[in-house]
């Protein structure tokens, strides 16, 4: 019980402050929860950083800390247990350090509110949940933490239970989580079927037997199907789950709406960790995925999409929030097009990066709402620099870091910049290295996408923070910089939006032949040793090849577009304030198709909210009613006049009645026995 | 201590405790219901720990039947009261042991008129439902299964709503069908196989004609299927319930609902498995028309008893689903479903109960934001609203991603289908909590309502720990049931494996 402590401290430490405290809510008083959440929560992310450092950087082995079964019939077994390797070193140390700073902004952030035990209670139970996702060693606890992360998004996202709207929001959440779900729960069946296992670990394990598949050893097929058409089906029905927990195309409009939770909130679960599970599971199952180079394709589609269909979105938004939930949004596409392409270690890279950024830009954004008495309506602000300074400085090292900015070349071949920089290039190189339609589709969508990112970032800026206030003067006196328990710990995070890209990208982008001899084309095997990644993801050495004989311009492009993005914003919301709104004039169906998000929500009201909603209403009434109990119960009654006054004039005498025909049950039984050769003997005899 | 009769002394028990209120209470009405609660909950609570001894007892590792009775009863035909548990009934017998003791506290306040006689009823309610699970001879078996009903219609009866009488003419006719029928089988299988040993008889090999199989398949089905209840002989269920008071529905939910499933894993599957292999289809097909139906018709409920009361014919359709996968993930996973379903509809009901024991009125739009009021409250209403989605960490997904496996084992468009029910589930449950929890707390009458007593949080309290217990750690009721269902799953694997044989 008490080996692997530091492991099992990291997970259930945030389990433990969560129980405390809930239950003890009122009676342990708000500044002793938010000590006991946060601390606990530090603590846990202290550990992480150790426990990365063995593993990521001084290449410890992979291993499993064994809880116990889960449950388990036959061949199929569940465990509990917390897989450590590299990929989850990383995710421990971001989820860790994110959520350590979230618990403890939230003390300055929520002063005023009358629950925050439930609140503090709620982020360490969203942790813990989180952390058995990326702990997880098999598919099904994989799935436990992924529901649970998306009940405490729910329960957070509906945390002001009041608000209609907040639990419109929550709902949503919740019910187009379930639709991916629902596809992720069959991949797991199916994936179960193909390999004959859930786990990870292991020579039995899914991710084992993935890489020893080619096309000399393929697997039986399930159900019916060729094996090439089964991984198909499992991965894209895997690959479903993803789209809903990470908000892509399709799956994407509960994002947006779950912004009516609190700030630190968006902060943690909408933009640093829960939202980035899917693009953690597509890295976790590379080997699954690498089979199906079909659904690979997809998933770079999707991700491309993404990217450019939230960035055009995310332009015309007005609430400074849903600017920066449809930058996610973007982002995240980015992370599957590369996941697409192959480049998982770039995907996981910009995962990080961005969790840094992101955060710092949500807490910031929170930290203004803070200041303008929780407006958060960009039409409202404007103009108030001088009196957030250090906000002010958060947001624009955000911004640069998720724009991107970064000189090219500069000391070194990874050239020189913010965070964002080195993950973001990465993962355009390597979508324009792969060479396939996909990825030049992806490539030129980043591209595009870079040019918005550039753009809505410096508009959230510049309408925030500069120009006339057009806040109410009152509003605009009262404005004032957030508290230290506020400002201070997002020091950490702009440290990490600043530095993270620089420092990182020797270890999440080494590789390629140089330096790895020649270990076969792909070396997709677990074999890398005592590299960063050590197995834990697939690692195209060949893509890293080409992606550093990337042509110049590829190079360079991601960074002109990033500045002309910038300055144009620059022009268009410093400079020239009534362009914006000619050009929205002028081209007014765009705008507002874009405003409107692509008319998703209406889309989906009105080919399923509707339809089920009356389809409910019909069932019951026709079906149940007109159909089933009209011909059904009332029918046999209603046919028979006699049988119905027999059984209404009795009223309640149908006790006896039911009695007598029991009793009469038994009497023809004893009948028969007694009579020999009766009534079921004919049935027989006839019978044969 | 291995000799003790101990299935009969825990169908005896209630029994006597019945006795023992009806002839012994004495004195005026007050003391006369006091007394009656107080012997009813004690009779039960022994009863309770009783069958926790049976549960210690039983080895696991024994497919066949345990703690077997038998006394000759008609020699002729070979008839007998014969009473034993193997690995898939004992756990009922306990979830009807449990539920009884937590169905009488509940009415402890609830029910104000007649006690004595709904404590007696109840006593011999979980007698006879006891002696259904147990009960090891056809005949033996027919009387229990049919007897259950009658206490049952009396708790409805005389203790329910005001359409009681249509909900239970509605009962009764659909169980007339079923019954009837159900006998004939058992005539027939009496008659055939010369004895009514149900320990004999589920050994299979009856060397019955598939057409006669296929006959007598149809007449159990028709018994088994209105009492799950199967789409389409729904619709006595959610009148039944909203007609019911708060234990009545405790325990149809809870205990009465699972006599179905039991039946088609102790007849069906091992006496008649040919018939139970070619109408597999046909039983899938139907109760994935269950979860799919029900779940978007409980989308329009307005009554919450009637929501749950759909909510638990698509959970029920989870179950005929697994069972009728015909494999070992499936089968387990129904059993195990049924178990949870009836923690988690009992738990459902009784917080239907406790706002309805305030408002006196189950219809959804009189509340709303209750949770500034009774936090307490929606803290256990959210633990069990997540139980029936089946979130991972509850009881109720074990046996949902179970029965949902098995299905897609067995037939993949099935599985598919079905899961359907993990978006649909959630969505009206989720939608029931946000308008009776959730909300601005506008109504006056709502801001007057007490939170939960403490009395009402000792009925939830082994209900929380067994929702949890079973989520977090379900090995040890699946380590009991597996025994039992491999020997179960005997020849449908060696079907499957001549299956395979003769089409290479």
């Amino acid at each position: 019980m008490f080996d692997f402590l530091i492991e099992k401290a990291i997970v259930f430490l945030p389990l433990i402050a969560a129980i405390i405290t809930g239950f003890a809510d009122k009676r342990l008083g708000d500044r002793n929860a938010q000590l006991l959440t946060s601390g606990t929560m530090v603590l846990a992310a202290l550990l992480s950083v150790w426990l990365f450092v063995q593993v990521g950087l001084n290449h410890k082995d992979a291993y499993v800390v064994p809880l116990f079964t889960w449950f388990a019939s036959g061949d199929f077994a569940a465990s509990w247990a917390l897989r450590i390797d590299t990929l989850t070193a990383v995710m421990l140390v971001v989820v860790t350090v994110v959520s350590s700073i979230v618990h403890i902004y939230s003390a300055g952030y929520m002063a005023d509110d009358k629950s925050i035990p439930r609140f503090q209670a709620y982020l360490s139970l969203f942790t813990f949940a989180m952390l058995m996702l990326v702990t997880a060693d098999n598919l099904i606890q994989l799935f436990f933490g992924w529901e649970g992360v998306g009940l405490s998004s729910y329960l957070l996202i509906g945390f002001w239970y009041h608000k209609p709207s907040a639990n419109a929001a929550a709902m949503k959440a919740f019910i187009v989580n379930r639709v991916g779900d629902f596809g992720f729960a069959l991949g797991i069946f199916g994936a179960f079927l193909l390999t004959g296992s859930v786990a990870f670990s292991g020579e039995t394990g899914v991710l084992e037997i993935a890489r020893h598949v080619d096309a000399d050893n393929p697997l039986p097929g399930i159900l019916g199907m060729s094996f090439d058409t089964s991984i198909i089906v499992v991965t894209a029905l895997l690959f479903m789950g993803a789209m809903g927990k990470s908000a892509q195309f399709l799956l994407h409009t509960w994002l947006p709406d779950a912004m009516e939770g609190p700030t630190p909130v968006s902060a943690l679960i909408h933009a640093a960790t829960m939202v980035t599970a899917g693009v953690f599971m597509v890295a976790r199952l590379s080997p699954l995925f690498e089979l199906a180079p079909l659904v690979l394709d997809f998933v770079t589609v999707i991700g491309a999409l993404t990217a450019i269909f939230a960035a055009t979105v995310g332009l015309t938004q007005f609430d400074i929030k849903r600017v920066i939930a449809y930058s996610t949004c973007s982002q995240l596409g980015y992370m599957f097009f590369a996941a697409g392409v192959g480049a998982y270690d770039a995907a996981v890279f910009h995962l990080m990066t961005h969790a840094f950024f992101k955060a710092l830009l949500f807490l910031g954004a929170g930290s203004v709402i803070h200041a303008m008495h929780h407006e958060q309506d960009m039409r409202k602000m404007g103009g108030i620099w001088r009196k957030v300074p250090v906000t002010y400085a958060y947001m624009w090292i955000g911004s640069l870091a998720l724009a991107g900015i970064g000189i090219p070349f500069l000391f070194g071949p990874a050239g020189f910049g913010f965070a964002g920089f080195y993950s973001k290039d990465a993962i355009l190189e390597a979508a324009h290295a792969a060479h396939t339609l996909t990825g030049n589709f992806a490539f030129w969508a980043g591209i595009t996408a870079a040019f918005l990112t550039a753009f809505y970032s410096g508009r959230l800026i510049f309408l925030t923070f500069h120009g006339e206030t057009r806040a109410d003067k009152h509003t605009f006196d009262h404005a004032h910089e957030s508290p230290l328990v506020m400002v201070g710990p997002l020091v950490i995070l702009a440290i990490g939006a600043v530095l993270a890209g620089g420092v990182a990208y020797p270890w999440f982008m080494e590789g390629g032949h140089h330096g790895y001899g020649d270990a076969g084309k792909h070396m997709k095997q677990a074999t890398d040793g005592a590299t960063f990644w050590a197995g834990s993801v697939v690692k195209d050495h060949d893509l890293i090849d080409k992606m550093h004989a990337s042509a110049a311009w590829v190079k360079i492009l991601p960074l002109v577009m990033a500045v002309s993005g910038l300055g144009l914003s620059a022009i268009f919301y410093l400079l020239m304030p009534n362009v914006p709104k000619q050009i929205a004039k002028t081209f007014a169906p765009i705008d507002i198709f874009f405003r409107r998000k692509w008319f998703f929500d209406e889309i989906y009201d009105f080919l399923f909210v509707r339809p089920i909603q009356s389809f409910g209403r019909f069932l019951w009434k026709a079906g149940d009613g007109s159909i089933i109990d009209r011909f059904g119960p009332n029918g046999v009654a209603g046919a028979s006049q006699l049988l119905a006054r027999f059984f209404s004039s009795m009223q309640t005498g149908y006790i006896y009645h039911y009695g007598f025909v029991m009793v009469a049950g038994l009497v023809a039984i004893i009948t028969l026995f007694l009579f020999g050769s009766g009534f079921a003997g004919q049935l027989l005899s006839g019978g044969n | 201590m291995d000799n003790l009769p101990f299935l009969s002394i825990l169908i005896a028990l209630p029994l006597i405790g019945a006795l023992a209120i009806l002839l012994l209470a004495r004195g005026d009405e007050e003391t006369v219901a006091r007394n009656a609660k107080q012997v009813a909950l004690a009779n039960s609570t022994i009863v309770f720990v009783i069958s926790l001894l049976l549960w210690g007892g039983f080895d696991r590792a024994n497919p066949g039947f345990q703690y077997v009775e038998q006394y000759t009863w008609i020699s002729q035909y070979n008839i007998a009261y014969r009473v034993g548990v193997d690995g898939i009934s004992v756990l009922f017998v306990l979830l009807a042991t449990l539920l009884t003791p937590l169905c009488i506290l509940s009415a402890w306040d609830a029910v104000k008129t007649r006690v004595k006689e709904y404590m007696v009823a109840f006593l011999v309610l979980e007698a006879l439902m006891i002696g259904t699970f147990v009960a090891l001879d056809l005949v033996l078996f027919y009387v229990f299964f049919e007897a259950v009903l009658i206490p049952m219609f009396l708790i409805i009866g005389v203790w329910g709503g005001a359409r009681r009488v249509y909900a239970a003419f509605k009962f009764f006719l659909y169980t007339l069908l079923g019954s009837v029928l159900m006998l004939v089988a058992i005539m027939t299988l009496i008659y055939t196989q010369g004895t009514a040993d149900m320990i004999q008889l589920v050994k299979g090999d009856l060397g019955l004609a598939q057409n006669i199989q296929i006959w007598l398949w149809l007449a159990f089905f028709a018994s088994f299927a209105v009492k799950m209840p199967m789409w389409p002989v729904h619709t006595w269920l959610p009148d039944a319930h909203v007609e019911a008071p708060t234990a009545g529905s405790v325990i149809l939910a809870g205990v009465l609902l699972k006599m179905g499933g039991y039946g088609f894993l102790r007849f069906s599957l091992p006496m008649l498995p040919d018939a139970s292999e070619s109408m597999a289809l046909f039983v899938q097909i139907l109760s994935v028309i269950a979860i799919v139906y029900t779940s978007i018709v409980a989308l329009a409920q307005e009554d919450m008893k009637k929501l749950i009361a759909y909510s638990s014919v698509a959970h029920m359709g989870y179950v005929t689903l697994g069972i009728f996968s015909l494999n070992e993930l499936g089968i387990n996973g129904a059993i195990f479903q049924m178990l949870s379903h009836g923690v988690i509809s009992a738990a459902l009901f009784l917080i239907v109960g406790v706002v309805y024991d305030r408002l006196h009125t189950r219809m959804i739009s009189r509340y709303g934001g209750i949770v500034e009021t009774m936090p307490r409250y929606a803290i256990i209403f959210m633990l069990f609203m997540m139980a029936s989605v089946g979130l991972p960490g509850t009881a109720g997904f074990v046996g949902e991603f179970m029965t949902l496996f098995g299905a897609f084992q067995s037939n993949m468009w099935i599985g598919i289908l079905a899961a359907s029910g993990i978006v649909l589930g959630a969505t009206y449950m989720l939608l029931l909590y946000r308008r009776v929890v959730f909300g601005k707390l506008e109504k006056d009458d709502l801001k007057a309502m007490l939170d939960m007593t403490p009395r009402e949080i000792f009925i939830f309290a082994p209900l929380v720990i067994l929702v949890l217990w079973m989520g977090i750690y379900p090995m040890p009721f699946l380590d009991i049931m597996s025994a039992s269902v491999d020997a179960l799953l005997v020849p449908f694997v060696e079907a499957d494996a001549a299956g395979v044989a003769t089409s290479n």
